[in-house]
């Protein structure tokens, strides 16, 4: 596998990072860097990071050009040249408070509900505290009930002083969402695997609407409308396929749709597969809807919604 | 005869371990509705949930005793956040039952 770290890969950018990734050999891992610097969202630090982690745990080899880069000390603070095998030399760390959480490996619900517990003071955005730890719960537990993944669940976020917003990636190398869906619903491509996935409701642990005792199929859907009304990017990469929600317009409402297609979105097939699911999301702090009234606007979709799937399955008797 | 369940010492100010919901439905809400016990679930202090935490809690609930089972259900001290989860889980269960 080959990976080349750019100067920059954000949600708004991606694409062209996805593109150049190579997943072929799973044994041997090589990355590369931009000579100049870098700065990548927290998404792509926990892809690298996953198949690092792959990479050791099946005793593969980790090869690194020599690093240059000015960003040498950020990746370091974010915890990825040690699992790379970089040395750093003399690194100034500072305190992460108020603005990183590290690269972080959860593999259990005990170690996902500490890591909730310590990351909010890390990121000093208390008005933002309940989204950020909503979606990470929701994000990791969906790693652990779904993903099969053998290192678990790789988690990353950092505060953007520019920007004002925090970035959170969440990323597995499990079965991924097509094999996790075909389970109980028929799909035959990436792309609309991605799709049942984002719709609530619609759970790869039963074809029933409504899902199962302990899973509603809802979570992916929830964080899709935290980034949709809140006008910022959330991004959905499994298999071959990349759906990512596009910024809605500042002057445009934010309305949330049970269908993903009916978001402004694009949909990318044909990338290089990603053997597990990459979810990235970017909260702005500036301009964040309040988590109460987000949740009136989701039970309101969600009714909706059913009323119409009921419509659909509603059978009339057919007289001849 | 009312069953109170006190979950803040059970399941922290953030409600999202699914496991600690199955164990008070199973162990709890399941066995005392059995008996004819009204519930009460009590959020007292209890800052926030996640709808997978309230759907693994209640919803099978739901689904085994019929929707007429919240009228032996109190939801006790939710703040606006949880009352909110709490809803939407209760409206797609109705929906979809």
């Amino acid at each position: 596998m080959k990976i080349h770290l750019p100067n920059s890969a954000f949600l708004g950018n991606i694409d062209s990072f996805l593109r150049s990734i190579d997943t072929s050999n799973k044994n041997t891992l090589e990355v590369t860097f931009n000579e100049q610097w870098m700065s990548l969202h927290p998404v792509v630090l926990s892809m690298v990071y996953s198949l690092a982690l792959l990479v050791e745990k099946h005793g593969g080899e980790i090869t690194c050009e020599p690093m240059e880069a000015a960003s040498k000390h950020y990746l370091e603070r974010m915890g990825l040249l040690k699992i790379l095998n970089i040395e750093t030399g003399k690194v100034h760390t500072h305190e992460s408070s108020g603005r990183f959480i590290p690269l972080t490996k959860i593999t259990d619900s005990d170690q996902l509900g500490e890591f909730i517990t310590e990351m909010v003071p890390l990121l000093h955005a208390p008005e933002q505290a309940e989204p950020i730890k909503y979606i990470i719960s929701e994000l990791v537990r969906n790693v652990f009930e779904h993903s099969n993944s053998k290192i678990g669940g790789v988690v990353c976020a950092q505060f953007f002083k520019k920007s004002n917003r925090v970035s959170v990636g969440v990323v597995d190398v499990g079965v991924g969402i097509t094999e996790s869906i075909s389970r109980s619903h028929v799909v035959n491509t990436d792309e609309g695997a991605i799709k049942l996935a984002l719709t609530p409701g619609v759970t790869g642990l039963t074809n029933n609407f409504g899902g199962t005792e302990s899973n509603a199929g809802a979570g992916l859907f929830f964080i899709k409308s935290i980034a949709k009304i809140n006008k910022d990017f959330f991004m959905l990469y499994s298999g071959s396929a990349l759906y990512k929600l596009l910024k809605t317009p500042q002057k445009k409402p934010a309305k949330l749709y049970a269908d993903p297609l009916k978001d402004r979105h694009s949909f990318i097939e044909n990338l290089p597969c990603w053997q597990g699911t990459a979810v990235g999301i970017d909260i702005s702090l500036e301009r964040h809807q309040r988590f109460d009234s987000l949740l009136d606007l989701i039970r309101e979709v969600y009714r909706l919604d059913i009323k119409e799937r009921r419509k659909e399955k509603f059978k009339k008797a057919r007289f001849i | 005869m009312k069953h109170e369940i006190k979950m803040l010492p059970r399941v922290g100010k953030f409600a999202e371990n699914k496991d600690f919901a199955r164990d008070i439905r199973q162990n709890e809400i399941l066995p005392a509705l059995e008996k004819g016990k009204e519930i009460i679930i009590n959020f007292q202090d209890v800052d926030s949930a996640t709808q997978s935490f309230i759907h693994a809690l209640i919803s099978d609930v739901i689904r085994k005793k019929g929707i007429d089972v919240l009228d032996h259900i109190f939801f006790k001290n939710c703040n606006d956040t949880v009352q909110k989860i709490i809803n939407i889980v209760v409206d797609y269960m109705q929906d979809v039952s």
